[in-house]
């Protein structure tokens, strides 16, 4: 049994931060996760919890850009910081490089630990433009796939880094057209 | 002749991308945990610390005084219900809460519903119970042992931990035929238990409403159907007010097959409090008491003449099930269809006997992509003809080659019984040897061990059987294997397909969708497939041991026949030209030698609901439930290289190349990705997957720091090659091929291991093999750095 | 697998935190990223009534080169030493064994100074800290004191840090310059303990012979070990092969590992010996290369 005493429950704190670009924020208990703040008060599903001895990686979001296990959190940790969940990959309708490699190339079966590997990879291209496999299998090395074996999400972060390579090495469109506008 | 054919996006052999992926990338997954209902209360269940007690007391008084505690259920609240036992899926009986021992640690002893899982928690660890610790059994040597205690003692009759003996092939000609052998190898195989471990855990959401009675599951199954259905034979709610809703679903691999105690008692819990009920099990919960894999003490005897050729195959195994028989299995067979066990190979007789013992540990045993113990009977085969091959001095791929069943002995019945609908085991084997470029290899391995290097090269040529199957041998509780496709096609030429199997993520989504675009011609993308809803969907035994492209598959492809016909007559109304003088190529009819004289589906669709022949019912759908004349066999040759390191006994995977047979691929793609994931788990069972038992019955690897599962750093590269030996009696000539990999793969690795060690006379070491045991085999031989 | 009820405070400032722990005493855990603290708290083996976050506070993170020794905060994340520019040559130990700790994730979180107040003997850091001699500086309410890494970890996920002390900073003492190191670690998966692991670091003088010597030794014990009677065997010597292989079984002789899922204390001996051979081999080679 223990020692707590009954006052402790339900001390509950302010926390703010921004999610995805948005300003969240609730009342939560010191010992709410970061995974569960997300999951329950903020009602963003696309986190997952898959064990409970930060080994599977299936919680992962980045915190200021950096990839992280979310059920390895207290949300008041986080208070004031800037996190990116799966939810937040997508800009407008169109799905990020990365979301478009795991499509184009299986990354994905059951869908589980992708969010996890999907912000991972975002994290490791911001990074490493140009990743060599091991570079890869080497960043992911934290999350835990059981459907894919692996080489389908390998191929999708590479596709991505190809596809951000080369949007990067077109030049705008319009160039000199729009230069003197707002 | 034709018009020029259009492309149809998603016909047979077409890798398309899988429809359902969009919610998946965008975090938009319904799975178990996602679903929030009004009212919602959340369980949380206390478990048993200890494999064998009698319980003396058990006290929720401060449990029940707690902040958000609405109930504590015990086993005498569910006895009081008749619910405190329910039946299993193999006709035993399994506690779904304890009531006068505990059994296995980890066993449901109690449940708190609280307002939060937090809460729940914290009430949970205020119960207090009272155990008699009384000694553990923890294997089948120790559950025969003189004096040893008896686990079920709660059943009438039940004098010991035996629970079955089982019995395939014939002990006289296999008898007579050791008698005449020229050589007779043996191997002691124990396949350690191990866990299927989808990363999605187990759950339900139980919503009993109090207004209508209405029973709303959702629940992790991948048999909605047939949990379904015994839940109204266990609870006596009627099966028309039970609706099971499996959504999307983390990862089954057979772990979501059982009915567990979780879901009864969330059930019951919200039936007697009149709000939903939610329990979501954690990681630890899900290793320490839901449907383990394996735990089979195998001994096999491989007869050979002087000429290396097999002549007989007798095996012996103790199967370790647990505390309560529960595997979900044909009930015809008690141990599976492990006899299939004399596998790619020409042996002409052959003798299996299994028995079956409680231990106090979880129940299960038939999970983690077995093909109902097929996993197990791969191993022991694919071992000991490798043993065979290194003892003899015969090359292993050779040793094989010889006795291969040929392809003019198919279809083949084997010494079992079992009638092999195809294969071309030879040619599976060469195209592995050659993307192996075996032969340089071998003589590689030579000049690297004359340099002392510990290194080595494996060979496993397996033989799977699924797709249960024909309804009089294979039923679960007595619920036949057919399966079900149900196929609507709407006004505007979009349709809709159920069926009666579940996917995990194994793309059903668009592989069935594609099925339905090969036989009708409608883009998959313009076919939305449902699974899952029991209110909805067709009645069916769900997705396991590769069974839905078998049964399903076929049922899709008899339904998506059926509207065909029916298209038929009414092209022939819409044409003005008799059936009979009607083509069809993919996507329409044609009048024979006027081409353009052509009604699409689409068109035929529409015709179904604005412009019918005289007499005929409107509309265009059907539905199907096929009973398999057969079983299919897919196989494959799988080829693992090794490098030891001697001075930690680490073993690194140099190169894995899997050649699979399959018959017809629908989606080579979706196809790739399912053996990527099996050899996967291969690795992860044949190196570093265990859960294992002190002599307390304390379990070890009940969460994922003790229970190893690969990353992609560890995970070898996989080299794939493929050929295609359709099956006969198949409509599309496909096989399953989802378990393939598992089943097939680990003796691959383990063999590589073994062929590294031979030259120092090591002939075995049991999964999981690590550095520890690699290190103390070589040391044993007084080998070091 | 959530953690029971805790108070929970985030200190602005160093003194701020200590003032808290001066008044709750163990009562309070100090929580850095988290990373091991949190497990425990998700199984409630911990189950404080405080919880001190130092994990925002400034200026505890960081390296900084001072005449050649070396200066970490306690709150640098490991993924920060794995990255850091300033730890090459002599010092390229850290980002060596940083980059084999847990998962990139957890490196991204966790801290420096919190993996060694852990303690856990399973942990990486703590071997490094007894090879390289590291100094721990510690402060209370009450000042600061240094301690010595040989008589930091007394125990199991214990410490000399007393209740009201937080962990600041470790220091390393300048070393010459043909200097180097290697970890070599045995781990079933990426994100397992060590099932052995070794670090070693060497120092030449001008005559190619050792002239210090550090073998820090992981899971083999109660606590990281430092081998104490290996390194002395070896200063003053040629690190010749033979020369090697002995120090190595000495190394092997001082390890206390035990039977367990990972192995038998003879196998995890061995490795030890084997690992030590390794790691002195390539850091004496390392060392050479120093220009």
């Amino acid at each position: 049994m223990n020692s707590k005493s009954p006052n402790l429950v339900g001390l509950a704190r302010k926390v703010a931060m921004t999610v995805n670009g948005a300003e969240r924020g609730g009342d939560v208990e010191p010992r709410v996760l970061l995974v569960d703040f997300l999951r329950t008060n903020l009602r963003e599903t696309g986190t997952h919890v898959g064990c409970d001895t930060t080994s599977c990686g299936a919680c992962t979001v980045l915190l200021d850009g950096e990839p992280v296990k979310s059920c390895t959190l207290l949300a008041v940790q986080v208070n004031g910081r800037s996190i990116t969940t799966v939810e937040g990959l997508a800009q407008g309708g169109t799905l990020s490089p990365i979301q478009a490699g795991f499509h184009e190339e299986h990354g994905l079966q059951c869908g589980f630990c992708t969010p996890g590997m999907m912000l991972v990879g975002t994290a490791l291209l911001k990074r490493n433009p140009h990743p060599t496999e091991d570079d890869i299998r080497w960043a992911i090395s934290g999350n835990i796939c059981r459907c894919t074996g692996y080489m389908n999400i390998v191929k999708s972060i590479q596709y991505a880094a190809k596809a951000t390579a080369e949007a990067a090495a077109k030049p705008p469109v319009g160039v000199g057209a729009a230069a003197g506008g707002e | 002749m034709a018009t020029e054919t259009h492309h149809i996006h998603g016909r047979i052999g077409q890798s398309i991308k899988r429809i359902e992926d969009a919610r998946f990338l965008r975090g938009k997954g319904n799975y178990l945990d996602d679903f929030v209902l009004p009212g919602m209360l959340h369980m949380a269940i206390l478990r048993s610390p200890h494999a064998h007690a009698r319980i003396k007391s058990i006290d929720a008084t401060a449990a029940s005084a707690m902040p958000g505690v609405i109930a504590v259920v015990t086993g005498d609240l569910m006895a009081q219900h008749k619910l405190a036992w329910m039946p299993t899926m193999s006709g035993d009986t399994q506690a779904v809460l304890a009531t006068d021992k505990v059994r296995f640690q980890g066993q449901e002893v109690a449940a708190v519903i609280a307002e939060s899982k937090y809460l729940a928690e914290d009430a949970r660890d205020a119960i207090l119970v009272d155990y008699d610790v009384l000694p553990a059994v923890i294997s089948p040597e120790g559950a025969k042992a003189a004096g040893a205690p008896v686990i079920r003692d709660d059943k009438e009759g039940q004098k010991d931990n035996h629970i079955y003996r089982w019995e395939a092939g014939n002990q006289a000609t296999t008898q007579a035929a050791f008698a005449a052998a020229h050589k007779v190898v043996r191997l002691h195989s124990f396949y350690p238990r191990c866990h299927p471990a989808p990363l999605e855990t187990c759950g339900c959401i139980a919503d009993v409403n109090p207004a209508t009675g209405k029973a709303t599951i959702y629940m992790t199954s991948q048999a909605p159907h047939a949990i379904r259905t015994v839940f109204a034979l266990v609870t006596g709610l009627p099966e028309q007010q039970i609706r099971v809703i499996s959504p999307d679903i983390g990862g089954g691999f057979g772990n979501k097959v059982p009915v567990y105690p979780g879901y009864v008692v969330a059930t019951a819990a919200s039936l007697l409090i009149g709000r939903p009920v939610k329990w979501v099990e954690d990681r630890n919960e899900n290793l320490i008491s839901t449907g383990f894999a394996r735990d089979y003490y195998m001994t096999g005897d491989l007869a050979v003449d002087k000429n290396g050729k097999m002549l007989a195959l007798r095996v012996h195994l103790d199967s370790d099930n647990g505390a309560f028989f529960s595997d979900a299995q044909p009930s015809k067979f008690k141990a599976g269809l492990f006899h299939i066990v004399t596998g790619s190979y020409d042996i002409p007789t052959a003798h299996v006997t299994a028995d079956g013992y409680y231990t106090n540990k979880a129940p299960g045993g038939v999970a983690f992509r077995c093909s109902f113990r097929v996993t197990e009977a791969s191993y022991l085969i694919e071992r000991l003809v490798t043993n065979a091959a290194l003892e003899l001095g015969i090359d292993q791929a050779e040793f094989r080659m010889r006795n291969f069943i040929k392809p003019e002995q198919f279809p083949y019945t084997s010494a079992t019984g079992w009638v092999y609908d195809s294969g071309d085991y030879p040619r599976a084997m060469k195209v592995a040897l050659d993307k192996l470029g075996y032969d340089d290899l071998r003589k590689d391995v030579e000049a690297r061990r004359k340099k002392g290097e510990v290194t080595g090269i494996g060979i496993a040529s397996f033989t799977e059987v699924v797709g249960a199957g024909h309804g009089a041998e294979f039923d679960i509780l007595g619920l036949r294997m057919f399966d079900s496709a149900e196929l609507r096609v709407h006004p505007t030429g979009k349709a809709m397909l159920r069926m009666g199997v579940k996917s995990q993520g194994q793309g059903h989504e668009t592989t069935f969708a594609q099925i339905v675009t090969e036989e009708l011609g409608i883009p998959a993308t313009d076919i939305a497939v449902e699974e899952g809803d029991t209110d909805t969907a067709p009645y069916g035994l769900g997705t396991y041991a590769s069974r839905s492209t078998p049964v399903a598959g076929a049922a899709t492809a008899m339904v998506s026949r059926k509207i065909r016909d029916k298209a038929r007559k009414i092209a022939s109304h819409l044409l003005e030209a008799a059936e009979e003088d009607l083509e069809w190529e993919v996507g329409k009819f044609y009048v024979k030698g006027s081409p353009d004289r052509a009604k699409t589906i689409q068109e035929i669709a529409f015709a179904a609901y604005t412009n019918l022949p005289e007499g005929m019912e409107a509309g265009l759908e059907g539905v199907h439930y096929y009973d398999p004349p057969n079983m299919t066999y897919p196989f494959g040759t799988y080829a693992v290289v090794v490098d030891i390191d001697k001075g930690t006994g680490q073993v690194k995977v140099r190169r894995m190349v899997a050649v699979d047979d399959c018959g017809v691929r629908i989606n080579p793609m979706i196809v790739e990705g399912q053996i990527h994931g099996g050899l996967t788990e291969g690795f992860g069972i044949a190196f570093m997957e265990l859960i294992t038992f002190d002599s307390e019955g304390n379990c070890i690897g009940s969460n994922f720091m003790d229970y190893l599962l690969p990353t992609a750093w560890e995970t070898p590269r996989f080299e794939l090659g493929e050929t295609t030996t359709p099956s006969p009696h198949h409509p599309l000539g496909a096989k399953g091929v989802g378990e393939s990999a598992t089943v097939g793969s680990p003796a691959a690795y383990v063999n590589a291991v073994i062929d590294a060690l031979s030259p120092y006379g090591i002939t075995n070491i049991d999964m999981p093999v690590g550095p520890d045991k690699v290190w103390a085999a070589l040391r044993s031989k007084g080998v070091t750095e | 697998m959530f953690p029971a009820a805790f108070d929970y405070e985030s200190p602005a400032s160093l003194e701020e935190a200590l003032g808290l722990l001066a008044k709750h005493g163990d009562a309070a855990k100090v929580m850095a990223g988290g990373q091991s603290l949190i497990p425990l708290l998700k199984l409630r083996f911990a189950q404080p009534s405080l919880l001190v976050d130092i994990g925002r506070l400034k200026g505890l993170s960081g390296v900084a080169r001072h005449n050649g020794s070396l200066k970490i905060g306690a709150l640098t994340r490991h993924v920060d030493i794995e990255r850091s520019k300033d730890l090459g040559g002599a010092w390229a130990i850290f980002p060596e064994a940083a980059h084999w700790i847990s998962d990139p994730l957890v490196r991204n979180q966790g801290t420096i100074g919190g993996s060694v107040c852990h303690a856990d003997p399973s942990g990486d850091w703590g071997s490094i800290m007894l090879a390289l001699d590291a100094e721990l500086v510690v402060r209370s309410t009450k000042g600061e004191r240094v301690i010595p890494a040989a008589n930091f970890f007394q125990g199991p996920f214990t410490t000399a840090l007393r209740p009201d002390e937080i962990l600041t900073e470790i220091r390393i003492a300048s070393s010459s310059k043909h200097a180097a190191g290697a970890y070599n670690k045995l781990e079933r998966r990426v994100g397992d303990f060590a099932t052995v692991a070794v670090c070693v670091q060497v120092e030449l003088d001008g005559g190619g012979k050792v002239s210090k010597a550090g073998i820090g030794l992981t899971s083999v014990g109660p606590t990281n070990l430092k081998a104490t009677a290996a390194e002395k065997a070896l200063v003053g010597r040629e690190p010749t092969d033979a020369v090697i292989a002995e120090v190595a079984k000495l190394a092997a002789a001082a390890a206390e590992p035990k039977d367990d899922v990972r192995g038998s204390a003879e196998f995890k001996k061995d490795v030890v010996r084997v690992f030590v051979q390794r790691g002195l081999k390539t850091a004496v080679a390392r060392a050479k290369e120093v220009r």
